[in-house]
């Protein structure tokens, strides 16, 4: 033999790659730890000024004032405002989206449409955010008028309807994988016994399939949670207690946003505050993740 | 089978029951409202190409590249919002690929099974749906605070090393590149996973059984196979960090740049004049000092308004004013550095954009559609990209 491969060396050469591999995985439990200690201790330095009681219990935002309040709840108001309007657009649209595309259309449509449908997802939200304030909004304020609303130029609906088109894609790709994991047997089984594909779709492909369909939707919702340019450039950054769509308000993000635009000085109350909003929206998230996660198990049919 | 004849015969038990025309009726009618809620989602698509195209278009002029931005909607452009996306995602790319690949490798080929493994699991799908702002405040709490402080770093490392590091981290290009990379982790490590799980088992049973190692047979055998899936997750991440905003701002990128990243505060193209205390507010308010300048550039006020000024003209400025001078291109090129630009302060396209559609005049909108329409075209561009590459693989490997 001329190269000298050894055991010994060929297995040093094995060992050295597979820590560089398992080094590189275990990255992503770090990121989770690094995400989790900065949130809760910085968030730890700002209970340690405000009563978590307060925080949880106040309903007025204003670290600016003399006697400052810090209720998280007209920020957490304004988020599910947004949250709940994407979900009213995003819901019936993707479900429309999925069932069309699972159960009617056929293999070319449906492989031509669906990328096309993914790239609602793939536009940068800041541009989303221009659409909603400069395209949305006029038109809702237009149709609005003749019923007596008038529409704010910054408003959570607008941002909320954007937001739900932008999550148009999770909700129905999602749906549509669950509904085509469903084997052919069942809808055949049900079209012998004479039902139409509407028929075959709500009796049996959707019930069969959601859990998958209601993990999209949470999927979707806590993308609306955390998406944070939509609502900072369309829904306003006044914080109050958001009551209607029509009004404007602060999200938990545009809050955040809002903040580290303008220069905080390292170690105040203000500074530490976005960490505090930031463990309500880490909180917030991780809770909606575990429901899908307890949902999809709860619910699964497996075939 | 047709509707009469069921109505001709009453009772036969084999017939359709009732109503089977109202029930084919709703089929059909379903198919409508399918198709209306597939218009909207992609006749968004074309209202916001429209509606940008609409606003914007006229201002892509080889001007916006090349101009800095300024106080003048006019004159503004995109330069060093562009320069900045760009080194920001070459960052990005170097270091969320090779991990990125290298993690799914691990999952798939070699993770054992236990706790540790199924952390990293738990880690990784958790990952992907956190959103992107949080990401920025870890970068904010981790990269900027501690490791952008050298008082902050280990002591016993030598303050030199510590400075000099401390240097590259902050409100810098590194600490960005890092956030995103970090931010699409799980987009190329799902990505991986899925294609190197598509390569069928007999690929590394035949390079095993004729000797060749576990690395071996990985990145002989199985990789190459892989690889357009693994291109396919890199394109769609990459493109995922170009847009994104909300985690850059949180670590603090500019809004308003007119510098290229190889000079930063300290450097003699960015001056403060006069002495000032730590919020950049003057030591001795209303001072003024005479000051010639040597660079075309724009000076900040102590109120932020912006002036243009000229090389070799001298000025009374106010204490509190930051000089900051019009790097050109060719002194870009010229100080070219990678430790330099990676520690720079810096804005990108997304961040240079929502500048610009939070200010009131409509001058400024326009503007922010012509950067919005850019940004706009390379997302779609690579997105769409990644998508021909997925149906070439769906098609092209039939194993």
């Amino acid at each position: 033999m001329e190269r000298d491969f050894t055991k010994k060396r060929l297995r040093l050469g094995e060992q050295i790659m597979e820590s560089l591999l398992f080094v590189a995985a275990f990255i992503g439990v770090l990121i989770v730890v690094g995400i989790i200690y900065v949130v809760v201790s910085e968030a730890a330095k700002f209970f340690a000024q405000v009563s978590p009681i307060e925080f949880l219990t106040s309903t007025t935002w204003t670290p600016l004032f003399e006697n400052p309040e810090y209720g998280i709840a007209p920020l957490l108001t304004g988020t599910f405002m947004a949250t709940l309007v994407a979900l009213a657009v995003a819901v019936p649209l993707g479900f429309l989206i999925a069932i069309y595309l699972s159960e009617f259309a056929d293999a070319r449509t449906r492989e031509t449409l669906k990328p096309a449908l993914e790239l609602l997802a793939a536009v940068p939200t800041v541009v989303y955010g221009y659409f909603a304030l400069l395209f949305v909004t006029p038109i809702l304020q237009n149709l609005l008028r003749p019923l007596g609303i008038e529409l704010p130029g910054f408003n959570l609906l607008s941002a909320g309807i954007v937001m739900g088109l932008m999550i148009i894609p999770y909700i129905a790709s999602l749906s549509e994988d669950a509904m085509r994991a469903v084997p052919r047997s069942m809808r055949e089984g049900s079209y012998a016994m004479g039902a139409t594909r509407l028929e075959t779709a709500f009796r049996v492909v959707v019930p069969a399939a959601v859990s998958g369909i209601v993990g999209a939707v949470i999927l979707g919702m806590s993308r609306a949670i955390g998406e944070t340019m939509i609502v900072a450039v369309a829904g306003g950054t006044q914080v109050q207690m958001v009551t209607s769509p029509t009004m404007q308000g602060a999200t938990v993000t545009a809050f955040m946003a809002q903040v580290a635009l303008g220069d905080i000085a390292w170690g105040t109350l203000e500074y530490n505050s976005i960490f505090a909003a930031g463990l309500a929206l880490l909180v917030l998230t991780l809770l909606f993740n575990f429901v899908a996660f307890w949902l999809q198990r709860r619910y699964r049919e497996i075939y | 089978m047709t509707v009469a004849a069921d109505a001709e015969i009453p009772g036969d038990i084999t017939a359709h029951p009732p109503g089977l025309a109202t029930r084919r009726f709703k089929d059909s009618a379903f198919i409508v409202w399918g198709i209306i809620a597939t218009i909207i989602g992609l006749g968004t698509l074309v209202a916001l190409v429209g509606e940008l195209v609409n606003d914007g278009g006229h201002r892509l002029t080889m001007a916006f590249f090349t101009s800095y931005p300024s106080s003048d909607p006019a004159i503004a452009g995109i330069l060093s919002a562009w320069v900045g996306s760009l080194l920001v995602i070459i960052t990005t790319a170097l270091v969320a690929i090779p991990i990125g690949i290298l993690a799914g490798i691990y999952l798939e080929e070699y993770a054992p099974k236990n706790p540790i493994t199924t952390a990293i699991e738990i880690a990784v799908n958790n990952l992907a749906g956190v959103p992107s702002i949080l990401f920025g405040l870890m970068s904010l709490g981790i990269f900027v605070q501690i490791l952008g402080n050298p008082d902050r770093w280990f002591g016993f490392l030598p303050a030199g090393f510590r400075n000099a590091a401390a240097d590259m981290f902050g409100q810098s290009i590194l600490t960005a590149g890092i956030t995103l990379a970090l931010l699409i982790l799980p987009v190329i490590i799902v990505a991986t996973r899925e294609a190197v799980r598509s390569v069928p088992q007999e690929m590394r049973q035949g390079a095993l059984a004729v000797g060749a190692s576990k690395w071996q047979t990985t990145q002989h055998h199985v990789l190459p196979y892989a690889l357009p899936g693994v291109v396919t997750g890199v394109i769609i991440g990459i493109s995922r960090a170009l847009g994104e905003t909300a985690p850059l701002i949180m670590i603090g990128g500019l809004t308003f740049v007119a510098f290229l990243p190889i000079t930063r505060p300290g450097d003699a193209a960015f001056e403060v004049i006069g002495a000032v205390d730590q919020y950049g507010a003057p030591v001795t308010p209303g001072a003024t000092e005479s000051v010639r300048i040597d660079h075309d550039g724009v000076v900040v006020l102590p109120d932020f308004s912006e002036m243009p000024v000229q090389a070799g003209q001298t000025y009374d400025l106010p204490h509190g004013s930051t000089v900051q001078f019009v790097a050109s291109l060719g002194d870009a090129v010229e100080s070219w550095s990678p430790t330099r630009w990676l520690g720079s302060e810096f804005t990108v396209l997304p961040i240079q954009m929502f500048n610009w559609t939070s200010r009131p005049q409509p001058e400024f909108l326009e503007i922010a559609a012509a950067a919005g329409l850019v940004l706009l075209f390379i997302t779609l561009l690579m997105n769409g990209t990644a998508i021909y590459l997925r149906y070439r693989l769906r098609k092209a490997i039939k194993w």
